[in-house]
Formats: structure tokens, C-alpha cells, sequence
């Protein structure tokens, strides 16, 4: 029986997986929400399907993927998208901004309640003063804002968000837009001759200049304000990295172009459908768009088509409930059914890799990148490396270390993540100096990887003190077991964060000129490479032993989270990309966690519960 | 091995110190207090009284160093096991010396380029100096510059190829430059002559943001010098120079035009660059930039050289010695900048990357063969 168990968990945790993943059905009001969700656009430079954007923007504004309305119904992101963008007055009523600054309501001369989350038509009489207090805020240092400037910044930039959402595919206000672009294509002939006409000093149609005159004022206005670009390129199939345009300056060039863009008619239809709350029609009209799409652009839709499937098979969540499950089967294996429950994490873990690496390719392949390109994919990245290090070591040393340890990092590595993704698409465009994906190949990649294993040392760490200091598990030979662990990843570590160090110094004098110019990562990398370097001859040297490797071991994690985080809440240097005052009580948690672990770890060894037990003996 | 241990633990805390300290100081005030010098003073940036209190970048670079080589003499062994750590450290003296060569030798500048303009120099934007110029010849001015330090340091200047000598009066490292007509009835003008007259100077702190820029400003009196067959008695006034007047200085003096002109040191070439064409580059429905790119024209006589090159984002030139990197725009982008930079230690990182990284995979793959093996009989 006890040889079945593996495979029975490992079959149990890929039906839940399997049972967590079903693809998105069309809702009890039968609008197919996944098909719209599909259709690429392109926003901040990339194309992406519109349910990207509508996560991604909901995040910004909102803090969440689904947004909860006040009566208590759950409203998919792509559903509070569709009714921004075709039925604004509706979505104005829904409570999206998350106000929680009590300064931010001191402003609007509220008291702060129960209330977190307001409704645009609620904030809408202090636009205004909302608007210059941003301005004035816009024109601080990042370092330097206080709380509330923080706050009403991010509350005037998720407004300009959401104005221009509303106003992407239709002016906000719009009735019946199909027929609105109807009657435009029918006069701007006419009225453009008239506007020509009257530039001459010829004679010409008053009255069809006028209209045409109140058409091209409201299509500017709408292309200005537009912040989805939902029509492709004139050429056919050069969507992926061709110049798409707004609806407002398709409709603009309407004329010139010769008729109405059959992108711009069949995103009116689908808007008029679903304002109607006709979900047969609406259906039908995306399902014809969809087919153009796929027709005139293939590669475009099914990068778009891969992205949708992404996004709703949340890898990254899914393997984070795999690591949780490794981590008890582990734990579990600690008291009981040692072998079976550990090949069992064994199995599990590498069923979380599957999904984690499956998350992380698929990244890859829609940004065309190398894996590390923000912060975000850091943290993704850390994850996945200690994982693959936890697996090398289980199939080594076989004692349940290396899982546990992977299946820790690789889950909070993943919340990390979760948490850094508040500022919108994670796939964003580089900038032109990190344009180079042999350097963000290279250099990052070293560079990250060399966190992973300093992660990893500190982890083990981290159990060596746990499980020395509090229970009497740790006797000689698997103390010094973990010590050689130790010693060896961060062998591995100083690899790493040094060709790493050194490769980004080879980059920066490639790209400007310096082979090393102090910039705050720079002496983070630095920082890291010196506390191995050191490590390693005090360890040499013999002037630390085995506790000794453990307490500096653990100081490890306090220097590499100082690199990967800390510099950037500096805000200085070329690498600060995205200041996080949020996370700066978390990384000071973690170092006051991580030193008061090395003062327990050098309470007296004969006090230890192992040690003490052994003398005893 | 003690030795090693305390440098590096040293250079750990200096380090942390001095990143923490560009949030207050900037990058480049760091660099020099910090790891550019033998010890970090306290108080810092005071010309007065100061202690050290901690050994800086220079020091702790140089005992590590001196450390390094001696240990590596002492206890060279030609072994298999060994032959990994020495390649590592081998490769860490060749970088140390490199590190050591470039931050005494290397200079940094820069060249700005509006579309069409050619410049046969780069100019220094932290450094200025001040050019005294003979115009009196039409085609080719005479130049006299005397470098910043040379000004802070005051007194009088003397040089042969001037007829005068300059005293200076006052030297302002930041200032602010406003007219006399709107600071009050109680504000004095900065200088007797020239625009000097019209205008106040008053002293402003030293900015030290990543991209600030200090307006450096000094007041002058010019002085004849007692010759034999002229005697003029007494100063010509005071003038002022600054960064922050738009237009030099002209005064008449033994029969000829003199310009005064405070400006960026300039490190002239041998060869001309002209600005062909600029693009800036953003992805599409953003204002996220993807590319700079900058074509000019590189004409040197010397070398027989006159042709186009593309200068862009990773892809610098390199050209005796000097190389250019794409740095920057202006004017919404109808002028670029170009970072200059010489620096003669620019292949020891690279050969001393190699070095090390074959040292440590050497080394580690010794270690962990070696564990292999030993858990193999166990297993």
C-alpha cells in the first residue's frame, strides 16, 4: 500500500490542480466574455489580449483583479472593463478607488468610516482639487513625498486611468454609436470638400462643414483621450510590433483612408449590443471581429490567444498551493512514514516546478525576453531557482531538507511577486538602455540565480538554528549535513554574484562608458560577493566552524535583501526602477527576524535542546 | 588570512556606508569622499578641522592588494588542488590594479551636438574653467584657460602670454545670479564692469541630485602689468564670470579685444565630430523610450578619416583611445549628447573577469567532484 502513497499524492495534487484551471465559461447572462476577452489591443507598447488590460488596469485603480460591488455580486475584470468601456454611467456608479489615506478624506471634507472603496460619481465633485494637489505632489522627489502626497498622486493617476478607459473605444457619453459613425461616414466626404473649400475662400456647404466640424472636434478629443489602441495597422499580419491607432484617430483618418476601418464599425456594433444588454448580438459581433482578427492578423491573435489561456490558468498561483502542500508532506515525513511521505513531496515538487516553469517560459515567450526583466520577474525567477537547488540537494542528501527549504522560498518568493504586481502589466516595454537581451540574459540571470542561492543558504540556516535550538532532531551527522549544504550553496553563490557583479560591469562599460561607477546596485551585487568572499576565508582561515557558517549564513539573507530590495526604496541610481515605500516595513520585519535568529544562534551551544540531549546522553 | 578577513569586512561597511550616503550626497560626491580617497573624513566637505574616521576606498583597495600579492608569493604551490585559488586571485590583483589605474587616469566628458553643429571637443560639465581669449587676430583666438581649482585656490594669477595678471576676488561653487534692479535698495552689484554691474550673485548650497548642476560664478579685477614703455597705474575694475550669464565678458586692453568666459573644461581632439541626424525612438502608444540613435560624420586629417558612423543605445564608437557612448538629447530631440570617455585600464576588468570566473569554476568543480566521490563509498 505505503508504495502507492507517492503516486496517489502526486494524482491528487494534479487533480486539484486540474480542478483549479477550468477555462472561463460564458456567465449566466450569456455574454461570452472570453471571446471578447481575446481580442488583442495594444496598451504601454505591447499587444496584449483586452482581459490583460482589464486585469491589469483594475489592479492599478482598484488594488484587485475582481472587484466586489456593493450589493455584493463578484464582477470579473473583464466584465468591469466592458461596462467602462461601453456603458460608462453604469461603471461610474461601481466603488473602484481605494481611498485609505485619512488625510485624502480630511480633503474632501469626509470622515474616514467603514467605506474604503468609492464610486467615481461619488469622488467627481473634488476632481479639481484632486488634480492640483497631484500636480503639486507630481512635483516632489519620490523619496520625499509623505503618505498622503504618495496617496493623492496615486489617486489623480488612477483618475486619468479611468477617463481615459471610458473614452478608448467610444466617446462616454455615446448613444448609438454604430449609427453615429454612420452618419459621419456619410458627410465627411462632403464635409471635408466644404473645409477645403472654405480654406480657398470658395463657396461652399455651411451647414455640412458645421457638422463635420462637430464630428472631427469629438474624434479628437476621443483620440487624445484614448488609452486602449484597438485598431491594427493598415498592412495585414504586421500587428505584433507595427503602429496601431485609437479609435478616435482611425475615425480622424477616415477620409483620407478612404471609409470607415471595418475595426472601428465592429467594435461600435459590440458596444451598441452590449449596451442593450443583447447578449445573442453581442456575441455574434465579437465572434466576427475575433474571425477578422485571426484572419488579418494571425500572429497578433494567437500571441493574444496564449496570453488569455495565461492568465487564467495562473500558474504562479496554482504552484504556490503545491509548495504549501510539499511543505506539509515534508513536515509530515519529519514524524511519520519518513520514505513514502517524502518521495510524496518529492513528486509534488517537481509537479510545482512543471507549473512554475511553465509560468516562467510562457512569460518569456510573450515578452521575448530572457526571464528577468523587472522586479517582478525576479522574485519569479528567485523562486524557481531555489526550487532547482532544493531538487538537486533532495536527490542528494534525501532527508527532506532541500523540498522543505524550495517549497518555502518558492512560495513566499511567489507572494513576493503577487504583491510587486500592484503597478500594473508585468510585462512592460524596456527601456532603450536595457534594451539587450544577451545582458538581461547574462547579467540579470547571474545575478538573480546568485540571490536564489543566498536565499537558500539562509533558509537552511534557518532550519539549522530551529531545529537545533527547539528540538532535539539535530544530532552530529545531520548538523554537519546541513553545515556542508550550506557551505556548498554559497560556494555556489559567490560563483554566480560574482560573474554576475562582473558581467554587469562589463555591461555598464559597454552601454555608458564606466566599468564601475558605485551606482546602488552595483554595491548591493558588491556587497554580496565581499560577505561570501568573507564567508569563505573565515571558513578557511578556520576561525568559523559550523555555527559560525550558520550565523553568517543567515546574515547572508539580511545582505541579500538589502540588494534586491533595499537599494531600491533608496531611490537613487540608475537602477531604481519603481520606489516601494509599502514594502519597507516588510523588508525591516525580515531583518529584525533574520538578526534575532543569529542571536538565538549564538545562545551557548549547551543550552541547544539537540546538544543538550546529547550530553546528556 | 586575518588581514584578508578585516579588509573585507571593512570594504563591506564602507560600501553599505556609502550607498546609504548617495541619498543625501548624490553619486558623484560619494565616489570621491567615499571610495576615491585613503580615508572618509569627518566632518565631510569642511576646510577646516576634520578627522578620519574611516579608511576609504583607496586605503582598503591597496592593503588588500599589497595583501593579495604577498600571499600570493608566500604561499604560491604548484598544485592541482591549488591551481584554481591562485587563477582566482591572480585574477583579482589584475583587477584591483586595473580598478586602481582607471579612477586616477580616466577622464569622463562629454560632447554636445546640435543637428548640423561639428566640435573637435568634450567638455568636463562638473569642471569649468576660465578662458581668457585674444580676439584681436580674426581667424584665430588665443586661448589662456585656467582650470577651477586654479580659481578657488584665489590670489593673483600671472601667465606670460597675458599682459595683465587676474586677481581673484570672490569664487562662488553654487550661486544664484539675479538683476540689481529687482533685489532691493540694500544689494550691492557683483562687479564694477560689464554685466557684473547690473546684476547680484548671492552664494547657493551645492547640488548634488544626479542630474543638478552648479552655477558656479567669480568675481575678477584685472590688473595691468608695470611694463617699460606703458605705465598705467591702478585696476581696470572688477568683472564677474559665471555659468550662469548667458554671454562673455569683452574688455579692450594694450590694443587689443579680450574675452572673459567661464566655461565647462574643454579637452580638445585631433579630429572633428558633426551631427548628422538624431532619432528617438519610443514604443508605439507610449512615451516609453526604445531607441536613441545618433548619426555623425567623424573627419580626421591625421588618420585620412572622413565617414559616417552610427553611434546608439550599447553600441558606442571607439575611436583613439576615446570611446562615445550615446548619452542623452536636448532641445526635443534636435541635439545629442555624447559621454566621452578615456580610460587606459579598460582591458584589466575584462581579463581579470575571464581569469576569475575559469579560477572559481575550477575550483568549485574540484570541490564538488570531490564530494561526489566521497558519497559514493557512503551511499
Amino acid at each position: 500500500m505505503k508504495r502507492y502513497i507517492p503516486w496517489i499524492a502526486l494524482g491528487l495534487a494534479a487533480l486539484w490542480l486540474a480542478s483549479n484551471s477550468r477555462p472561463p465559461q460564458t456567465g449566466s447572462d450569456g455574454f461570452d466574455m472570453a471571446s471578447f476577452g481575446k481580442l488583442p489591443v495594444l496598451v504601454g507598447g505591447r499587444v496584449k489580449p483586452i482581459d490583460t488590460v482589464a486585469r491589469n488596469s483594475l489592479v492599478i485603480i482598484h488594488g484587485r483583479q475582481t472587484l466586489r460591488l456593493e450589493d455584493g455580486r463578484q464582477l470579473e475584470a473583464s466584465r468591469w472593463l466592458a461596462d467602462m468601456l461601453f456603458n460608462a454611467p453604469v461603471a461610474d456608479k461601481y466603488p473602484v478607488f481605494a481611498i485609505h489615506n485619512p488625510d485624502v478624506f480630511g480633503l474632501f471634507g469626509w470622515e474616514q468610516g467603514e467605506k474604503k472603496y468609492f464610486s467615481y460619481v461619488e469622488i467627481t465633485p473634488f476632481l479639481k482639487k484632486i488634480d492640483e494637489q497631484g500636480t503639486r505632489a507630481e512635483d516632489m522627489e519620490a523619496v520625499q513625498r509623505s503618505p498622503y502626497q504618495t496617496a493623492i498622486l496615486n489617486l489623480r493617476n488612477s483618475l486619468v486611468l479611468y477617463q481615459r478607459l471610458k473614452n478608448s473605444l467610444q466617446p462616454d457619453d455615446a448613444e448609438d454609436f454604430a449609427n453615429e459613425i454612420d452618419a459621419y461616414a456619410q458627410i465627411f466626404q462632403a464635409g471635408r470638400d466644404a473645409a477645403h473649400a472654405h480654406e480657398k475662400g470658395g463657396k461652399f456647404d455651411k451647414g455640412k462643414l458645421d457638422m463635420f466640424q462637430q464630428f472631427s472636434d469629438r474624434y479628437t478629443t476621443l483620440a487624445e483621450m484614448a488609452y486602449i489602441l484597438s485598431i491594427p495597422p493598415a498592412q495585414a499580419g504586421t500587428g505584433l510590433h507595427g503602429d496601431w491607432m485609437s479609435m478616435g484617430q482611425s475615425l480622424l483618418n477616415a477620409a483620407s483612408a478612404g471609409g470607415v476601418n471595418p475595426v472601428v464599425k465592429a467594435y461600435a456594433l459590440i458596444g451598441d449590443a452590449y449596451r442593450k444588454n443583447d447578449p445573442a448580438l453581442f456575441n455574434r459581433h465579437v465572434q466576427d471581429l475575433g474571425g477578422w482578427m485571426a484572419k488579418n492578423e494571425p500572429q497578433a491573435t494567437s500571441r493574444t490567444a496564449y496570453e488569455f489561456t495565461f492568465n487564467w490558468l495562473e500558474p504562479f498561483y496554482q504552484a504556490m498551493g503545491l509548495y504549501v502542500l510539499v511543505f506539509l508532506l515534508v513536515c509530515a515525513s519529519w514524524i511519520f512514514w519518513t520514505q513514502c511521505l517524502n518521495r510524496s513531496a518529492f513528486y509534488v515538487l517537481l509537479l510545482a516546478l512543471a507549473v512554475h516553469t511553465f509560468g516562467l517560459f510562457s512569460r518569456m515567450y510573450l515578452q521575448e525576453r530572457p526571464p528577468v526583466t523587472n522586479l517582478y520577474s525576479s522574485a519569479v525567477f528567485i523562486g524557481w531557482g531555489t526550487v532547482i537547488i532544493g531538487l538537486i540537494l533532495e536527490r542528494i542528501f534525501r532527508d527532506g531538507i532541500g523540498a522543505a527549504c524550495a517549497a518555502v522560498i518558492g512560495f513566499i518568493t511567489l507572494v513576493i511577486a503577487h504583491n510587486l504586481a500592484g503597478s500594473g502589466d508585468t510585462l512592460e516595454m524596456m527601456q532603450a538602455v536595457l534594451d539587450t537581451n544577451i545582458w538581461l540574459a547574462t547579467h540579470v540571470v547571474a545575478i538573480t540565480t546568485g540571490y536564489s542561492a543566498m536565499f537558500f543558504a539562509g533558509v537552511l540556516a534557518i532550519f539549522y538554528v530551529v531545529r537545533g535550538v527547539f528540538t532535539r532532531s539535530l544530532n552530529q551527522q545531520s548538523a554537519q549535513a546541513l553545515a556542508r549544504m550550506i557551505y556548498g550553496v554559497i560556494c555556489f553563490a559567490t560563483l554566480f554574484s560574482f560573474v554576475g557583479t562582473v558581467l554587469g560591469g562589463i555591461w555598464a562599460d559597454q552601454s555608458w562608458g564606466r566599468f564601475w561607477g558605485w551606482d546602488a546596485k552595483e554595491n548591493g551585487a558588491l556587497l554580496i560577493v565581499l560577505w561570501c568572499a568573507l564567508i569563505l576565508h573565515a571558513r578557511w582561515g578556520g576561525y568559523i566552524r559550523q555555527r559560525g557558517l550558520v550565523v553568517m549564513a543567515l546574515f547572508g539573507n539580511v545582505i541579500t535583501s538589502f540588494s534586491w530590495f533595499g537599494v531600491n526604496m533608496l531611490g537613487v541610481g540608475l537602477h531604481s526602477y519603481g520606489f516601494m515605500e509599502k514594502a519597507f516595513p516588510w523588508l525591516l520585519g525580515f531583518v529584525i527576524s533574520q538578526l534575532a535568529l543569529m542571536g538565538i544562534a549564538l545562545i551557548p551551544q549547551t543550552q541547544w535542546r539537540s546538544f543538550k540531549t546529547a550530553t546528556q546522553s | 588570512m586575518k588581514l584578508t578577513i578585516a579588509c573585507l569586512a571593512a570594504a563591506i561597511v564602507l560600501v553599505f556606508a556609502g550607498t546609504i550616503a548617495q541619498v543625501h550626497l548624490g553619486i558623484h560626491e560619494v565616489q570621491q569622499l567615499y571610495f576615491q580617497s585613503l580615508f572618509v573624513w569627518w566632518p565631510p566637505n569642511s576646510n577646516g578641522f576634520k578627522i578620519p574616521i574611516y579608511p576609504g576606498g583607496h586605503l582598503i583597495g591597496a592593503v588588500l592588494l599589497a595583501n593579495l600579492i604577498t600571499a600570493h608569493i608566500r604561499r604560491f604551490q604548484w598544485t592541482w588542488r591549488k591551481f584554481g585559488i591562485q587563477l582566482i586571485h591572480a585574477g583579482l590583483i589584475i583587477m584591483l590594479l586595473g580598478g586602481l589605474l582607471t579612477d586616477l587616469f580616466s577622464v569622463d566628458s562629454y560632447m554636445r551636438l546640435e543637428i548640423g553643429e561639428t566640435k573637435n571637443y568634450s567638455e568636463d560639465l562638473r569642471l569649468t574653467e576660465l578662458a581668457v581669449i585674444d580676439e584681436s587676430d580674426s581667424d584665430l583666438d588665443q586661448v589662456t584657460a585656467i582650470p577651477q581649482a586654479r580659481l578657488q585656490r584665489g590670489g593673483t594669477i600671472e601667465h606670460s602670454g597675458l599682459p595683465f595678471r587676474i586677481l581673484v576676488r570672490r569664487f562662488y561653487p553654487n550661486s544664484q545670479v539675479g538683476m540689481l534692479s529687482k533685489a532691493g535698495a540694500n544689494a550691492q552689484a557683483a562687479a564694477t564692469q560689464g554685466v557684473g554691474s547690473r546684476v547680484v550673485v548671492t552664494e547657493a548650497r551645492r547640488d548634488t541630485t544626479p542630474n543638478g548642476h552648479d552655477t558656479v560664478s567669480v568675481v575678477i579685477e584685472i590688473e595691468p602689468l608695470p611694463s617699460e614703455n606703458e605705465i598705467t597705474a591702478g585696476s581696470l575694475g572688477t568683472w564677474l564670470v559665471s555659468d550662469g550669464l548667458g554671454a562673455p565678458q569683452e574688455f579692450f586692453y594694450s590694443g587689443k579685444q579680450w574675452r572673459l568666459e567661464l566655461r565647462p573644461v574643454r579637452y580638445y581632439k585631433h579630429y572633428s565630430m558633426t551631427l548628422q541626424k538624431f532619432t528617438h525612438e519610443r514604443y508605439p502608444g507610449t512615451e516609453i523610450p526604445k531607441n536613441f540613435a545618433s548619426r555623425v560624420t567623424l573627419t580626421d586629417p591625421d588618420h585620412k578619416e572622413n565617414r559616417n558612423v552610427l553611434i546608439y543605445m550599447n553600441h558606442p564608437l571607439r575611436y583613439r583611445g576615446e570611446t562615445y557612448y550615446q548619452s542623452g538629447f536636448d532641445k526635443s530631440d534636435k541635439a545629442t549628447v555624447l559621454e566621452v570617455v578615456h580610460n587606459p585600464g579598460i582591458i584589466a576588468p575584462y581579463a581579470a573577469c575571464v581569469i576569475v570566473a575559469a579560477g572559481l569554476l575550477v575550483q568549485f568543480s574540484f570541490h564538488l567532484t570531490s564530494f561526489l566521490r566521497r558519497r559514493k563509498p557512503a551511499s
